[in-house]
């Protein structure tokens, strides 16, 4: 039985999370799916998965304030290459820094800064939300069978700041709001997506079904 | 590649029960408003909201119950509004599955609560609701003030606040998102206040969904290309089996309004 946690620290719909990681952990087999705060548990798992909504600087104030955590994580994903997936806000902190109201250092793990979306065209709304396609630059194990480009499926957004990667590398998947916005980043074992797997229907199963796959 | 206008049916809740009927064919339980958020799902619905209308205080905990079991099936975006007050309220629904909240009375009555909410969890799951008519109260309003006046307690009470001014200190406020629903449109089947919607969508930078009186599918469209809305939502044509979920987003796309059709 392998062991995935989702790291619950103060800021994310755990719920949604984990009941999408439940159903994708039947359908894979002996997965056991655990929200836990604990960097014990971390330390135990599998895979894991950081979640995070609101803004960097709150969602990193969040992450450090859970003694040991930051410890923990980069124990097991980078010295211990055990597989990472981080979702909205919990892929931006996977960034050098965060340029939302202030600059936050992130974990630093993909180089490159969180910047504010700046649509060409005006009239577009701010936040970025809702259903859009996304463009797969870099073919990944995660984005495997889920089809892409404007006739491909929908994944949901909802984000008024993205990644900008420092290198093309690290640049996994994007989509298109007034201009490129970041959708999906990586390196070795580490996979963060813009959007909400655990909210975007076949997409966002498929993409789950196939982190719990993952063998980098 | 666009960002696709949203189609969002609305479930009115009391009690934990749908109040007005939901007639689709295969629900075992149409009552239950967990039923018919999986039959919103598989249909391709964009979002879901649900409004809690339940008036006694004991009744509200069904809501949780009800958020949480969707959750289990429903991997969609889920709005919840009605009695909406208290941190302690929007924290509990957060945790039972919800990703965004609808604010009323709240919003009205202390609009620092709006400032405090989005602090805390932040602007995208803050939805205002901007429940407007036309206006009855002269003698409030800037020098830009608009036709319509922002009503409380089911359109029955204004407030006299300026319904375009609310919106815009809502969004300064930290709303992410406004709900904007046309009081006497609401329930009459004759299309959205169009000249409200537009007006609120285009002083505003956050997008606007909007709400009250849809009857036909060119109101859905007209909603968007009139209206500059950037998602719709309707309730009875929905429930009542008058249009599927499929008819509206086909009509929509054949119409000029991109949507997503992941579902068909």
């Amino acid at each position: 039985m392998s062991l995935v946690t989702i790291i619950d620290y103060g800021a994310g719909n755990l719920h949604s999370a984990a009941k999408a990681f439940e159903r994708m952990a039947a359908v894979v087999g002996d997965i056991t799916v655990e929200v836990t705060a604990d960097p014990e548990r971390v330390r135990q798992a599998d895979r894991i998965m950081l979640p995070g909504v609101g803004a960097f600087a709150d969602c990193k104030a969040g992450l450090d304030a859970v003694s040991g955590m930051v410890e923990a994580l980069d124990e097991k994903v980078i010295r211990g290459g055990t597989p990472f997936l981080g979702v909205c806000v919990g892929m931006q902190l996977l960034a050098s820094e965060g340029r939302e109201k202030v600059v936050t250092p992130g974990l630093g793990w993909i180089p490159g800064a969180v910047q504010k979306i700046t649509p060409s065209d005006p009239s577009l709304k701010i936040p970025h939300m809702g259903w859009n396609t996304i463009s797969v630059t870099r073919p990944h194990a995660l984005l495997a069978g889920i089809p892409d480009g404007p006739d491909g499926l929908h994944a949901y957004f909802v984000h008024s700041y993205h990644l900008v990667t420092d290198s093309d590398d690290t640049l996994l998947a994007t989509t298109d709001y007034g201009g490129t916005v970041t959708a999906c980043v990586g390196r070795d074992n580490i996979f963060g997506t813009q959007f909400h797997p655990e909210k975007s229907q076949a997409l966002g199963l498929k993409l789950i079904e196939n982190f719990l796959r993952w063998t980098p | 590649m666009t960002l696709k206008t949203r189609l969002i049916p609305c479930l009115d809740v009391m009690g934990g029960r749908v109040v007005k009927g939901v007639q689709f064919v295969d629900l075992r339980d149409a009552g239950d408003p967990v039923e018919a958020a999986m039959a919103y799902d598989a249909a391709g619905a964009d979002e879901l909201t649900f409004l809690d209308i339940t008036a006694s205080h004991e009744g509200r905990d069904t809501i949780f119950d009800v958020v949480a079991r969707t959750a289990e099936h429903c991997f969609m975006p889920v709005t919840v509004g009605g009695g909406v007050r208290t941190i302690e309220d929007i924290r509990k629904l957060l945790l039972a599955g919800a990703d965004k909240v609808a604010i009323n009375s709240a919003a009205v009555n202390d609009p620092d609560f709006i400032s405090r909410a989005a602090d805390k969890f932040g602007n995208q799951c803050i939805v205002v609701s901007v429940d407007a008519k036309q206006r009855l109260t002269e003698r409030v309003g800037g020098d830009n003030r608009s036709e319509w006046e922002i009503f409380t307690h089911g359109g029955r009470k204004p407030s006299g606040l300026d319904a375009v001014e609310f919106a815009c200190r809502m969004v300064e406020r930290g709303a992410g998102e406004l709900l904007v629903t046309s009081m006497d449109r609401d329930g009459t089947k004759s299309g959205f206040d169009l000249k409200l919607t537009r007006a609120i969508a285009d002083a505003v930078e956050v997008p606007v969904i909007a709400s009250g009186g849809v009857g036909s599918l060119q109101d859905l469209v007209d909603g968007v290309t009139e209206g500059h809305a950037s998602a719709v939502l309707a309730a009875s044509i929905f429930h009542f089996g008058t249009f599927t979920i499929p008819q509206a987003k086909q009509y929509m796309r054949e119409h000029g309004v991109a949507v997503r059709m992941d579902a068909a």
